[in-house]
């Protein structure tokens, strides 16, 4: 089941289209990675499940129910630009913010407990913002998106900010999170965070959607069928056999090079041709990263 | 509106928990109360005794010169140089000369001081030789004393009609006085108040907070929330002052009072004859002089419910109007820096009802008065300003019906800039686009 459906939703702004017919479907309890070059409309599709501003077409189901104001309770949002009233108290501020979200004085207050204990930040709790460093502050600020319990958190560049002994504890945070049925939606440029953490992915480019579904398969979808192959002595018999490029050396005597398998070859043929030929210090397929996946799809869009 | 509440409260929590409010509510009635006593202090400090020589070669102003509080006149005799040499070992403040000729050449009379005198003293001085020519030089010209005193008894008998009028005039002087405090303290208050909403906004803007908060709330909600909570601090304030301030002239008046005796009984005894209407023998015509006792005796002549619930009707209305343009503009910019070019135009109206209210005050009932204070953007200063003069109910009546739909229509504008504008980073936003703003979808 989908906790959120975003359907042909559609946003325009005074002189340029930010959102255009946009469909994506985030499935409950999974990490949901939304990718895109700066500008592409991320943040305007965030700002729509946030209820922030409107769709101009289209529609938002959460839980399968059309979007509205009983949702803001079930969802946490922590914005890519951080901020916190810099001249109120972290207690204050963050018991006011829960109760925006509908916890009462006294659940708020409780949950906060349990929140300063675990980040150890007890003694913040009479300190204005302003006397808290950056990094402080992006940790009242999670807490504060988390404390409500939602079930759909979104986060945008959640790392930005954070050393990293703070992210891995952020980090941490997200999967324990996930683990408890919470569902994820991260905005993010960093890609070897979605190859850690997402589970799925969207990718949005110049407005639209231009790719999504599971990483594995969209992984899957963008192998290109080659091998890489370490190795000490010389590739020539196989020339005609194989498409071979990239062939350099790398290191004292060992080259490497990447190998296209043609329609119907096995790499367990291409192994075998190899042995003879050559000495093989590693061989494997070549999986694309997310960030190869993110250039490839990014760049076949053409510059308007 | 729960959420609207919880936003109340924040917005007026942290204003009124801030220390510069504390400092505010404190210092405010303190430095009024202060600055009044400091003034009486000093007026009634500076009264000591000094010591006037006279040297009367005329012989025609031995009874002329009375004692006062102030002034002590001693008569000496002898040559102007040797009254000059006793002057300097006698403890006197100044010597006065008045030649035997003084009718014919007055400009011949002569102060001598150690340090220069004071205009007060001079005139004193002045005003006592001229009028004791001015019967000389009348009962010369065959107009005997007893004309003199009959002429001032028909001038006194003109006074009393004139008294009779005085009633009405004095209760305008304290309409006057009304009306003008009730103006300055809206304009105060919009201004204060309105840049207190302004800058809030901006606040969260460039703090980025609002993006978590309009996640939650309406921005419509937070925008009221923040216009609502502030009008309470501002109640809030002024009810505080109040309280301090009565409490604080009573207990200075008390003290003040012990140096006072004489003066708080004259006073007193004026405003029984002002309350009374009859004519002050002693001084012709000078009874309408003393605002103390018009203010006081004309009080009673005004409808002092009406004025209040007008004040906080009025106060308001025009801290409403105001504070949602002030809002807008401080969600259009990113910075308190570039509110000025904005500002111009709401503050304008501002200004200038506070300066048409100089007018307003003394042509209460002229047509500029009667269409300014139906204008929602003028209305709620003078409208005040007219209130304590004596307004047709059904003015009153259209002046708010007015006002609350001007308040309307504003707000609606503003949080259709608010909603755009709290969310438009690094731009430098023009008219042009706050005109389009408005009419997003």
């Amino acid at each position: 089941m989908n906790i959120i459906e975003v359907r042909n939703v559609t946003k325009e702004y005074a002189n340029h289209v930010a959102l255009d017919n946009v469909s994506i479907s985030i499935p409950r309890g999974k990490i949901f990675g939304l990718l895109g070059p700066n500008g592409a409309g991320k943040t305007s599709l965030i700002r729509i499940i946030n209820q922030i501003t409107g769709p101009d077409k289209g529609e938002i189901l959460f839980d399968g129910e059309l979007l509205g104001n009983k949702h803001i309770s079930r969802i946490g949002y922590l914005p890519e630009e951080r901020g916190l009233y810099k001249k109120m108290k972290v207690g204050d501020q963050l018991l006011y913010l829960a109760q925006l979200k509908g916890l009462s004085q006294k659940e708020a207050m409780d949950k906060l407990k349990s929140w300063f204990v675990k980040f150890d930040i007890k003694t913040w709790w009479d300190k204005s913002v302003s006397d808290l460093s950056k990094g402080m502050q992006q940790k009242v600020q999670f807490v504060s998106t988390v404390l409500h319990e939602p079930d759909l958190i979104i986060l945008d560049e959640p790392f930005s900010g954070f050393d990293p002994i703070n992210a891995n504890l952020i980090r941490d945070e997200i999967l324990e999170l996930k683990q408890k049925g919470c569902t994820i939606i991260f905005s993010t440029h960093r890609m070897e965070t979605v190859e850690e953490l997402c589970d799925h992915i969207a990718l949005i480019h110049k407005s639209k959607k231009i790719l999504d579904g599971p990483k594995r398969e969209i992984k899957e979808q963008f192998k290109t069928n080659t091998y890489f192959v370490e190795y000490k002595g010389s590739l020539s018999g196989l020339e005609g056999l194989y498409e071979i490029s990239a062939d350099k050396e790398v290191e004292n005597d060992y080259r490497r090079a990447t190998i296209h398998l043609g329609e119907n070859k096995s790499p367990n043929a291409l192994l075998t041709s190899l042995l003879p030929n050559v000495e093989i210090r590693s061989f494997g397929e070549n999986i694309p990263s997310m960030s190869d996946i993110f250039m490839r799809s990014v760049n076949e869009i053409p510059e308007a | 509106m729960r959420n609207i509440f919880l936003v109340i409260k924040r917005e007026y929590l942290v204003r009124v928990k801030k220390k510069s409010f504390l400092i505010m509510t404190l210092l405010g009635p303190l430095l009024f109360v202060g600055f009044y006593a400091a003034v009486i202090w000093v007026a009634i400090g500076s009264v000591d005794t000094k010591t006037i020589q006279v040297l009367d070669e005329s012989g025609l102003f031995r009874n002329e010169f009375k004692d006062s509080e102030a002034l002590k006149f001693s008569f000496i005799e002898g040559n102007l140089d040797s009254a000059k040499v006793n002057f300097r070992k006698a403890d006197a403040n100044a010597l006065v000369y008045i030649p035997e000729n003084v009718i014919k050449s007055p400009k011949s009379v002569r102060i001598y001081a150690a340090k220069n005198v004071s205009m007060d003293l001079k005139s004193e001085i002045e005003k006592v030789i001229e009028k004791q020519i001015e019967d000389i030089k009348l009962s010369e010209a065959g107009i005997t004393h007893k004309i003199l005193e009959d002429s001032r008894v028909n001038v006194s008998s003109e006074t009393i009609s004139l008294s009779e009028e005085g009633e009405k005039t004095s209760s305008s002087g304290a309409a006057t006085v009304i009306g003008g405090i009730c103006a300055f303290l809206i304009y105060m208050s919009v201004f204060i108040y309105g840049t207190q909403v302004m800058r809030g906004i901006t606040e969260e803007k460039t703090s980025r907070i609002v993006e978590v908060i309009i996640s939650s709330v309406k921005p419509f909600q937070l925008m009221l929330g923040k216009i609502i909570g502030v009008a309470l601090v501002g109640l809030t304030q002024f009810v505080l002052w109040i309280l301090l301030t009565t409490a604080l002239t009573s207990a200075t008046s008390a003290i003040l009072s012990n140096r006072i005796p004489k003066d708080a009984v004259e006073m007193q005894q004026q405003m029984e004859k002002v309350q009374k209407g009859m004519p002050n023998q002693n001084m012709p015509g000078n009874n309408v002089e003393n605002p103390m006792a018009e203010v006081l005796g004309a009080v009673n002549s005004l409808n002092i419910p009406l004025i209040l619930g007008c004040f906080l009707f009025y106060y308001l209305g025009g801290y409403l109007l105001y504070s949602a343009l002030f809002g807008a503009v401080g969600a259009a910019v990113d910075n308190d820096a570039d509110t000025q070019q904005f500002m111009l135009p709401i503050t304008l109206p501002i200004i200038f009802s506070f300066v048409f209210a100089q007018f307003v005050l003394r042509d209460p009932d002229g047509s500029l008065a009667f269409w300014t204070s139906i204008i929602p953007f003028t209305s709620p200063i003078i409208m005040m300003v007219r209130i304590p003069f004596g307004v047709p109910a059904w003015e009153i009546a259209l002046s708010m019906v007015l006002l609350v739909l001007g308040f309307m229509a504003t707000t609606w504008l503003a949080a259709r800039i608010y909603r755009v504008g709290i969310l438009m980073y690094g731009k430098k936003v023009t008219y042009k686009e706050l005109a389009k703003w408005i009419f997003y979808k």
